[in-house]
């Protein structure tokens, strides 16, 4: 183990959280402003993903593509908002699961139908293809670094957006009491719908950055969905400044879960015990992670609403 | 007057022939919805283009094939195959693609004495032990691939390899093959999460350890990660990549492009194989569905290829269950890998070849045949099947 593979190691670690952390924003928002359990989130996720996927093929810009796919999601989010969800906010949460698990089953067919079974090319635009050289010994690739930037800048941007925008405050207004908000002149029910419609141009902006990295097709926004909401429960449910914390610690432990338990655990157990333990034990690092957060803080580690 | 002719024609038809069956029922069960709907509708179109090319028969007799969709699910595979075999009284069970559902789904087929003729998933234990007289596959055991891929880097003089597998029994059981015939050192050996998304972590760790080669097993969406981050970090340049065939399918290359491009891989089958089954199978399905076939469609093929034998060579007479085995055990037909035949354990002996994912003249990415691992290969479970 040298040093450079360790810094190495970090920068995957800091690389994958900030990909988690795309999507984990806006479900977070969703989920702790509007309380809305919405499982459709990972939908929305893989709608931008092909959408990006399409226009990127038929313009040949990714750019475009980009501020194309995420405007479309963010409408089509609006849409579904206005047409499914609004009802549900005053249902318990068993509701909202069962119409949002509906609306997954209901969207993944439509793309099936629409776009056919097989994944999707969508590969890193000509530009960002290569990789760079950080560190003599360490060249890393491209695109990973520009995940890391839109990331960070996604990460600042919302907290701007949230904390010092008269958006922000009616949004934190709506939250902490819908009735108050309300009174005091407030249009909550189109705030929602632009709460909402924020969040499926969040996912359509994931869908976009980890399109190149990973197989779009039906059903990957399941994958996903799981560990976006470990992060949303570990950061506490609401809190953007949670999500990201919660998305950098489940990206640093789970990679160096992945890179390092295995071949510790051979330094100290028998090698037919560590081959078997190291990887299973690597897979749940997170959910260790999860458990000790909840346990120490059952409203995660930035709870919202105080 | 339509249904009067119709029941006067069937009792003429069952008067005429008291043992033969007037028709061939197949209850097809495959993966035809979800992620993995991509495998079970290349089988599908397989099958439907073979009985287009049968005239819609099967050995003479009009065939019908009730097509159902498992859902990847095991719950539900073993519903369709118990109401199959009860209700609708298939004469043959084909279709399923995961080696899951196949077991939930088989007991059923093989409990009622119903042939179920596998056009994907070869369990290791129906080719040994548990071989059964009802069970067929006629694709290939479920680690020939990996011992075609360990036995071309054995043969290539790799002495440092690195594996990467998922982490379950499937896995291992690929990389057992492989290590069946590849006897270097290995440079590193990595069993990652089922469904992991990232590979940042085991590629930085690949790069670290300087092995000669890589050999991976990443089945479906796993393997199109793994190989769109390998090509970003441009591990190709230092790296030779061996896979199986099922990470190259000719569905996969297409959906992927460019980071599968020089991938060397495995498989029993490709599109370039020069016998005259195998031409008109790829021109006719490109015809017929706008794309070129893959693996899966071309065992879809084979498989309603062996039916339709078997039940010609039976003359129909498919009551007589061991009869039909025979036949179906000769399999007396034109297979688009070329020569075929199957062990004593219902399982193939048949060539490998090695592929390298290579342009093609209209722009396409395909796999090309470069190289014969194994001629007539056996699996390695043949002598403990009793049959």
């Amino acid at each position: 183990m040298t040093w450079l593979l360790f810094l190495e190691q970090c920068l995957n670690g800091l690389q994958f959280g900030l990909m988690l952390f795309l999507l984990a924003a806006g479900l977070t928002l969703i989920f702790g402003i509007m309380d809305l359990i919405n499982l459709a989130h990972g939908s929305l996720y893989m709608v931008g993903a092909y959408l990006v996927a399409s226009i990127s093929q038929a313009t040949g810009s990714f750019t475009l593509a980009i501020v194309l796919g995420v405007a479309a999601t963010a409408a089509i989010g609006m849409a579904l908002e206005v047409a499914v969800l609004r009802g549900l906010y005053r249902r318990d949460h068993l509701s909202q699961v069962l119409a949002t698990f509906a609306l997954i089953i209901i969207i993944n067919e439509t793309t099936r139908v629409i776009w056919g079974v097989q994944p999707l090319p969508l590969n890193v635009p000509g530009a960002l293809s290569g990789s760079v050289r950080l560190f003599p010994g360490i060249d890393y690739p491209a695109f990973r670094l520009v995940i890391i930037a839109v990331g960070l800048a996604v990460a600042l941007s919302l907290y701007f957006l949230v904390a010092r925008t008269r958006l922000g405050m009616l949004v934190r207004a709506g939250a902490s009491n819908r009735e108050m908000a309300m009174v005091m002149g407030t249009d909550i029910r189109w705030l929602f719908t632009a709460v909402f419609g924020v969040g499926a141009g969040l996912c359509a902006l994931a869908g976009a950055m980890l399109g190149p990295l990973l197989a779009v097709q039906v059903g990957m926004g399941e994958n996903i969905l799981i560990l976006a909401f470990v992060t949303v429960v570990i950061g506490g449910i609401g809190s953007i400044r949670g999500a990201f914390v919660g998305a950098l610690l489940i990206g640093i432990v789970d990679t160096f879960g992945r890179a390092f338990i295995p071949t510790g655990l051979r330094a100290v157990l028998s090698p037919s015990v560590a081959d078997v333990a190291g990887p299973s034990l690597a897979s749940i690092s997170i959910y260790l992670l999860m458990v000790g957060v909840l346990f120490w803080k059952p409203q995660g580690l930035f709870p919202a609403r105080g | 007057m339509n249904k009067k002719l119709l029941c006067l024609a069937l009792a003429w038809a069952c008067m005429a022939s008291a043992l033969a069956a007037d028709k061939i029922k197949v209850g097809f069960i495959s993966t035809l919805s979800g992620p993995g709907g991509v495998l079970g509708v290349a089988i599908r179109d397989g099958f439907n283009l073979a009985l287009e090319h049968t005239g819609g028969k099967l050995g003479g007799l009009p065939a019908e094939v009730i097509i159902e969709d498992d859902q990847q699910k095991p719950d539900v595979a073993k519903q369709l195959a118990d109401k199959l075999v009860k209700r609708d009284k298939v004469d043959f069970g084909t279709g399923i693609v995961f080696q899951n559902l196949l077991q939930a789904a088989e007991p059923a087929f093989l409990g009622s004495e119903t042939f179920y003729i596998s056009p994907n998933t070869g369990p290791s234990d129906l080719a040994g032990a548990n071989c059964n007289p009802y069970f067929f596959a006629v694709s290939w055991v479920s680690d020939g691939y990996s011992e075609a891929t360990g036995k071309n880097m054995q043969d290539k003089g790799y002495k440092n390899v690195f594996v990467i597998a998922p982490n379950y029994p499937g896995g291992k059981d690929v990389v057992n093959g492989f290590k069946r015939y590849y006897k270097g050192a290995y440079a590193g050996e990595v069993y990652t999460k089922l469904g992991q998304l990232d590979y940042a972590v085991e590629i930085s760790q690949i790069r670290a350890a300087k092995p000669d080669a890589v050999f991976f097993f990443l089945p479906g969406g796993m393997g199109v990660n793994f190989l769109k981050q390998w090509h970003q970090a441009a591990m190709g340049r230092e790296f030779p990549l061996f896979g199986t065939g099922w990470s190259f399918d000719q569905d996969t290359l297409a959906a992927v492009g460019e980071p599968t491009l020089g991938a060397l891989n495995a498989a029993h089958w490709n599109l370039d194989l020069d016998n005259a089954a195998n031409k008109k199978f790829v021109a006719d399905f490109e015809k017929k569905y706008g794309r070129l076939p893959n693996e899966y469609a071309s065992q879809g093929y084979d498989a309603a290829m062996l039916i339709d034998a078997a039940v010609r060579d039976v003359k129909g007479k498919i009551e007589d269950k061991t009869a039909l085995r025979r036949a179906l055990e000769a399999a007396n037909f034109k297979s688009v890998r070329g020569a075929f035949k199957f062990n004593r354990n219902h399982f193939p002996v048949q060539n490998y070849y090695l592929r390298q994912v290579v342009k093609d003249d209209k722009g396409r990415f395909v796999n090309k045949t470069v190289a014969t691992i194994f001629t007539n290969h056996p699996d390695a479970y043949v002598a403990a099947c009793k049959m």
